[in-house]
C-alpha cells in the first residue's frame, strides 16, 4: 500500500509538534525516520495511528484520502504499529493478545473460539518465520519474544503498512539481526514499513529511504547509498556532531572498587548478581555490557548502598559498603542512576532543589534546622551555567526538562561534588545526539581527572565509545572482560547472549588492530574487521 | 559455588523460621483446645441435628458424640499437625496443614459449644449460605468494577440503597419483583455516579467511593427515621420465601442446605457461572480484562477503554443493588438504617481472598457467611460468650483473612489508575 502525509500540522499548547510534515512511502519500501527525542516523530505516528488527529494536513493510502478518529480506523484501514513501549497484557497468553480487539469467535455466541485463532496465529508466524508458542504467557517471554509477538499482532490484522518505533532499543545485536531479516522479509511480500530510531548504524543498513525530522519539519530525505552517518547526525542536530569520543588511553593506579563474591538478589528474591568479582582502577572506565535484566540493575544498587547484598563484599576505598545510601555518597561516590525521574530527580522540585538532594544536610546549605536558600541559589546558579541546563530558571520543575537537561541536572549534582568513584547505569538512555556527546565527555573528563569510573549500558557503542576495559555481564555473572582492542559488536553480542569466552574469540577471526579511540558512537556494522 | 552454598542456605533459614513458626502455633492452639475447650465439659455429650423443617421425606438420626474425647481426639490432630509441621514438612505442604488445622478448631469449637445442648448443623450451613448472599454479591460488583479497572469501595452504599429501594419500592406495589427492580435501577445509578465521577472527573476512586457510602447512609438514614417512621406502611413489603426444589430439596443434609432457599441464593449460583463464563470465555470478559490489566494496550488495538468501564461499573452497581435488596425482600422484610453493617466491605474483603474471580469469591463470601451465621448460632444457644465479642466475629475474620493474603493475590494491574488519552 502506498502511503502518503501531506502537510502534517499538530499542535499541542505551546508547541508545535509536527509542521507540514510530508512523507511519502512506496509498497515493500522500509523507510526510516530519524531524529532527536522531540523531534516530532512519535507524534506523526501517533497521528498516522489514530491516536492524535491533526491540526492541519492530509493521509492517503493508495491515494484515497482517509481520516482516523481512533487506532481502530487505523488498524482496518491496514495499518499496524509496533509500540517501543510494548502493549501486551503480561498476563495474557500469546493468543489472547494477538487476538485482542479482532477476536475469534463461535457464531455470535461471543464465546472465543480460541482454536480458530490459534491456528491462524500459527499460520501467520510460520508464513514470516516468526517463530512462538501460542500458549506462552506473554510476560514469561524474553523482549525479542515479546517484539515478534507484537510484529505477529499486526500481521494478524492484515496491516500493509507497519510501524515500528525504536524496535532496536531493547534488543541484543543479534536480536537486532533477526529483526532486519523479519523487516527485509516483510518488505519483499509488499509491506511497507516505518522504521523509527536515533541509530545512525541501523538507518544505513536497512532502510531503503531515511527522512530526517527536526523540531517538528522535514529537513531532508536521502537514500543510505548517497549519505554517512556524520552527514545524518548533523541533519538531525543542525550542527556537525562528533561521533567519536576523544579519548586518551587510560593511565590506571590503584583499585577504587573492589567487588568479591558479591551475590544479589532481585525484588522478587531470583539471585540476580551471583558470585561476581570485579575491580575498577582509579583513572579507567570499566563499562558493563549486557541485555537487559541480567542482574546489571542489582549490582549497581549494591554498590550504591541501595541494596542489601546477600553475600560477598562490596569495598570502595578500602572501606565496606553497608547498605546506607548516604554513607556511599558521603565515601565518595557519585551515582548516575538508570532511570532518571525514578531514582535520579523529583519531578515536582525544582532545578536548585534537586541540585543539592544529596547534599542539602550539610554546610553551607544547612545551619542546624534551617535551609539557606541564599546558598543553595548561589550553588544552583553557578551549575546551570557551568553544565549548560537549559531552563527558563533555577526555579522551574526538572519534570519540565528536556531528557537531555535533566541528565545534566543530575551529571551536574554528582559531578560538582569531590568524589573517588564514579557508577552511572545507563547514562545516555534516551537522549539525542548531540546530549550524548557532551555526558560521554564530562565522563571522559572525570577518568581523566584519576576517577574510577563503572558504566553499565546495554548500548553497544556507547560500551565500545567508553569502556578502558569490557566487562560482559550474563544472568548475573561477568562472563567475559575484554581489552577494547579484541571486543567487537559480535563477540559483545555473543557474549551477552550467553556464548562462552572461548567461543566467541573462535568464532570470530581476531579483529585487526583497532585505534584506542576507535570506539564511536556509532560504529558501522563493518567495523568489527570485515567479519560480517 | 560458595554463593550458592549461601544462597541455599538462607533460602532453608527462611523456610525453616516460617515453619516453625507455625508448627508451634499449631501445637500451642492444641494446647488451649484442651485447655479451654476441653475442660469444663466432661461427660457431657454434643448432638449435632442434621434435619431442618418439621417432617423429613427421610429422616436422619442425630449426630451425638462424646464433647471431651471428641475436643481430644481434635487436639490430638492439631498437635500431629504440629509436629509434622515442624519435623518434614515441605513448602507444598503447608497449606493443607493450615487447612487441616481449621477445620480441627472449628469443629472442636462447634462441638465445645453443643455440649450438653443440641446444634442443627445442617441449620448452620444452611444459614451460612444465606448470610453469605449479599457477601457474595458485593465481591460479584466489585470485581466487575476492578476487573475494568476502577476500584469500587461504594459498594456499601450501594447495598444499603439497594436494600431501600427495594423495601420502599415493593411496599407501594405489593410486588417483590418491582422491588427488584427499583434495587437494580437505584444500585445501577450509584454505579454512574461513580464512573461519572472516577473515569469523567477522574476523582481519585477511593475518595469518590468513601463519598457514595458516606451519602448513602445519611440519606437511608433520613428517609427512614423521617419517612418510613411516619408511614410505615412504605416499609412493609412482602417478601421472597424459600422455595423448594421439588425433589432435590428432599435429598438429606444437601436438600435442606442447596435446594430450599429464596430466589436470591439461585440467583447467586446462576451469577458465579455467568460472571465466570463471560469473564474467562467471552470476547466480552477478554476486553474487560485487557481494560483492567493494561488500558492503553487495549486502546491501540480499538477497545473503547471508557466504555467498557463504565458499562462495567454501571453493571457493578447493579449488582450491589440487587445484592441489597436480600437485606429487605430476602432476609428481614423491612428497612433499618445502617442495616448492611460493612457487608459491602466485607465482599471488597471476599473478591480480594477470591483473587477477583467469581468462584474465588463466592467460596470466600461462605467463610464470612459461616463466621456470621456461627455468632448467630451462638447467641441462640447462649454459650456464656458475650454477645459483643460473637458480634465481632465476622470482622476478625475478615482482617484474618485480608491481612495473611496481601502481597499473595494479584489484582488487575490497572486496578484504581485513571485514564487519560495522551
Amino acid at each position: 500500500m502506498r502511503l502518503e502525509l501531506h502537510g502534517i500540522t499538530k499542535r499541542f499548547p505551546g508547541v508545535v509538534a509536527n509542521e507540514g510534515v510530508d512523507l511519502v512511502v512506496e509498497p515493500g519500501q522500509i523507510h526510516a525516520l530519524l531524529g532527536e527525542n522531540g523531534a516530532g516523530k512519535s507524534t506523526l505516528m501517533n497521528v498516522l495511528y489514530g491516536l492524535y488527529r491533526p491540526d492541519e494536513g492530509e493521509i492517503r493510502l493508495d491515494g484515497k484520502v482517509r481520516t482516523f478518529r481512533d487506532p481502530g480506523d487505523a488498524i482496518a484501514a491496514g495499518i499496524g504499529m509496533v509500540h517501543q513501549h510494548f502493549m501486551l497484557v503480561p498476563v495474557f497468553t500469546v493468543t489472547e493478545n494477538i487476538m485482542l480487539g479482532v477476536e475469534s469467535t463461535r457464531g455470535r455466541t461471543g464465546f472465543l473460539d480460541y482454536k480458530t485463532a490459534r491456528s491462524r496465529i500459527v499460520e501467520v508466524s510460520e508464513r514470516h518465520g516468526l517463530h512462538v508458542d501460542p500458549d506462552a504467557r506473554v510476560e514469561d517471554l524474553p523482549v525479542g519474544v515479546r517484539q515478534r509477538v507484537e510484529i505477529i499482532k499486526t500481521l494478524y490484522r492484515k496491516a500493509d503498512v507497519l510501524i515500528l518505533d525504536e524496535p532496536t532499543a531493547v534488543l541484543t545485536p543479534q536480536e537486532d539481526e533477526e529483526l532486519f531479516e523479519i523487516m527485509r522479509s516483510l518488505a519483499r511480500a509488499g509491506t511497507s514499513i516505518i522504521f523509527i530510531t536515533h541509530k545512525l548504524n541501523e538507518v544505513l543498513e536497512i532502510a531503503d529511504t531515511i527522512t530526517v525530522l527536526r523540531r517538528g519539519k522535514v529537513v531532508g530525505s536521502t537514500r543510505p547509498a548517497d549519505t554517512n552517518q556524520g552527514e545524518l547526525a548533523a541533519m538531525m542536530v543542525g550542527r556537525s556532531i562528533k561521533l567519536v569520543v576523544d579519548k586518551g588511553p587510560a593511565a590506571p593506579t590503584e583499585p577504587v572498587l573492589s567487588i568479591s563474591g558479591l551475590s544479589v538478589r532481585d525484588d522478587r528474591g531470583h539471585l540476580a548478581v551471583d558470585s561476581l568479582d570485579l575491580d575498577v582502577r582509579a583513572g579507567e572506565i570499566v563499562a558493563v555490557a549486557g541485555v537487559q535484566g541480567n542482574g546489571q540493575t542489582e549490582l549497581i544498587e549494591a554498590i550504591t548502598g541501595l541494596r542489601a547484598p546477600l553475600s560477598g563484599s562490596v569495598r570502595i576505598a578500602g572501606s565496606e559498603v553497608r547498605a546506607a545510601p548516604r554513607k556511599v555518597f558521603e565515601a565518595g561516590v557519585a551515582h548516575v542512576p538508570e532511570d532518571r525521574l525514578e531514582e535520579g530527580l523529583i519531578p515536582g522540585f525544582t532545578v536548585a532543589e534537586n541540585l543539592i538532594l544529596n547534599t542539602y544536610y550539610l554546610e553551607p546549605y544547612a545551619k542546624g534546622l534551617r535551609v539557606q536558600r541564599d546558598a543553595i541559589v548561589a550553588t544552583a546558579g553557578e551549575l546551570v551555567d557551568q553544565y549548560d541546563i537549559r531552563t527558563p530558571s533555577m526555579f522551574n520543575d526538572v519534570g519540565n526538562l528536556s531528557g537531555g537537561n535533566q541528565q545534566k541536572v543530575i551529571v551536574a549534582r554528582e559531578f560538582s561534588r569531590p568524589i573517588k568513584l564514579l557508577v552511572a547505569s545507563q547514562p545516555t538512555r534516551g537522549l539525542d545526539v548531540g546530549s550524548i556527546e557532551y555526558i560521554h565527555k564530562r565522563i571522559v573528563e572525570k577518568r581523566d581527572e584519576g576517577v574510577a569510573v563503572l558504566i553499565a549500558s546495554t548500548e553497544l557503542d556507547e560500551v565500545l565509545a567508553l569502556g578502558d576495559r569490557i566487562a560482559v555481564m550474563y544472568q548475573g555473572r561477568i562472563v567475559g572482560i575484554l581489552d577494547p582492542s579484541e571486543a567487537t559488536p559480535e563477540r559483545l553480542g555473543l557474549l551477552m547472549g550467553g556464548a562462552q569466552l572461548a567461543d566467541a574469540i573462535g568464532v570470530m577471526p581476531p579483529a585487526g588492530p583497532r585505534p584506542p579511540d576507535a570506539g564511536s558512537a556509532g560504529v558501522a556494522p563493518s567495523a568489527g574487521g570485515g567479519a560480517r | 559455588m560458595t554463593a550458592a552454598a549461601a544462597t541455599a542456605a538462607t533460602t532453608a533459614g527462611r523456610v525453616v523460621t516460617r515453619e516453625r513458626v507455625l508448627g508451634v502455633g499449631y501445637i500451642v492452639i492444641a494446647i488451649l483446645m484442651v485447655v479451654f475447650l476441653g475442660g469444663g465439659i466432661a461427660g457431657e455429650e454434643s448432638k449435632f441435628g442434621l434435619n431442618v423443617g418439621p417432617r423429613p421425606v427421610i429422616p436422619l438420626p442425630d449426630l451425638v458424640v462424646p464433647a471431651q474425647l471428641t475436643v481430644y481426639l481434635l487436639a490430638g490432630i492439631c498437635a500431629f499437625a504440629g509436629v509434622v509441621q515442624l519435623l518434614r514438612a515441605g513448602v507444598r505442604w503447608w497449606a493443607v496443614l493450615l487447612g487441616i488445622v481449621a477445620v480441627c478448631l472449628v469443629a472442636a469449637f462447634l462441638t465445645w459449644a453443643a455440649a450438653g445442648r443440641s446444634m442443627s448443623l445442617v441449620g448452620l450451613m444452611s444459614q451460612t449460605l444465606q448470610r453469605s448472599v449479599p457477601i457474595a454479591f458485593g465481591a460479584f460488583s466489585g470485581l466487575l468494577c476492578e476487573r475494568s479497572g476502577v476500584v469500587n469501595i461504594a459498594i456499601e452504599g450501594m447495598l444499603l440503597c439497594g436494600a431501600f429501594a427495594a423495601a420502599v419500592a415493593a411496599s407501594i406495589a405489593g410486588n417483590v419483583w418491582v422491588g427488584i427492580a427499583a434495587a437494580i435501577v437505584v444500585g445501577g445509578f450509584l454505579g454512574l455516579l461513580l464512573a461519572v465521577l472516577a473515569i469523567r472527573y477522574f476523582v481519585d476512586q477511593i475518595i469518590a467511593g468513601t463519598v457514595i457510602n458516606i451519602g448513602a447512609a445519611g440519606l437511608t438514614a433520613f428517609l427512614s427515621s423521617k419517612v418510613l417512621v411516619a408511614l410505615p406502611d412504605l416499609n412493609n413489603p412482602p417478601r421472597f420465601l424459600p422455595d423448594k426444589i421439588p425433589g432435590l430439596g428432599d435429598i438429606p443434609i444437601v436438600g435442606p442446605i442447596l435446594f430450599t432457599n429464596s430466589l436470591f441464593v439461585y440467583a447467586m449460583f446462576v451469577l458465579i457461572l455467568v460472571i465466570h463464563l463471560a469473564l474467562f470465555y467471552t470476547r466480552y470478559g477478554l476486553r474487560v480484562r485487557a481494560v483492567g490489566e493494561h488500558p492503553i494496550a487495549a486502546e491501540t488495538v480499538g477497545i473503547d477503554v471508557v466504555r467498557t468501564r463504565y458499562i462495567n461499573v454501571v453493571l457493578g452497581g447493579m449488582m450491589a443493588g440487587f445484592g441489597g435488596a436480600y437485606f429487605t425482600l430476602g432476609s428481614t422484610g423491612s428497612f433499618d438504617k445502617g442495616m448492611t453493617a460493612g457487608k459491602g466491605f466485607i465482599g471488597l474483603a471476599a473478591m480480594i481472598f477470591g483473587g477477583w474471580t467469581p468462584i474465588g469469591a463466592f467460596f470466600a463470601s461462605l467463610i464470612f457467611g459461616f463466621a456470621d451465621a456461627l455468632q448467630n448460632r451462638l447467641s441462640i444457644l447462649n454459650v456464656g460468650i458475650p454477645s459483643e465479642v460473637l458480634l465481632m466475629v465476622p470482622y476478625i475474620v475478615t482482617i484474618a483473612v485480608v491481612a495473611g493474603l496481601v502481597g499473595r493475590v494479584r489484582m488487575p494491574a490497572a486496578d484504581g489508575k485513571p485514564f487519560r488519552r495522551e
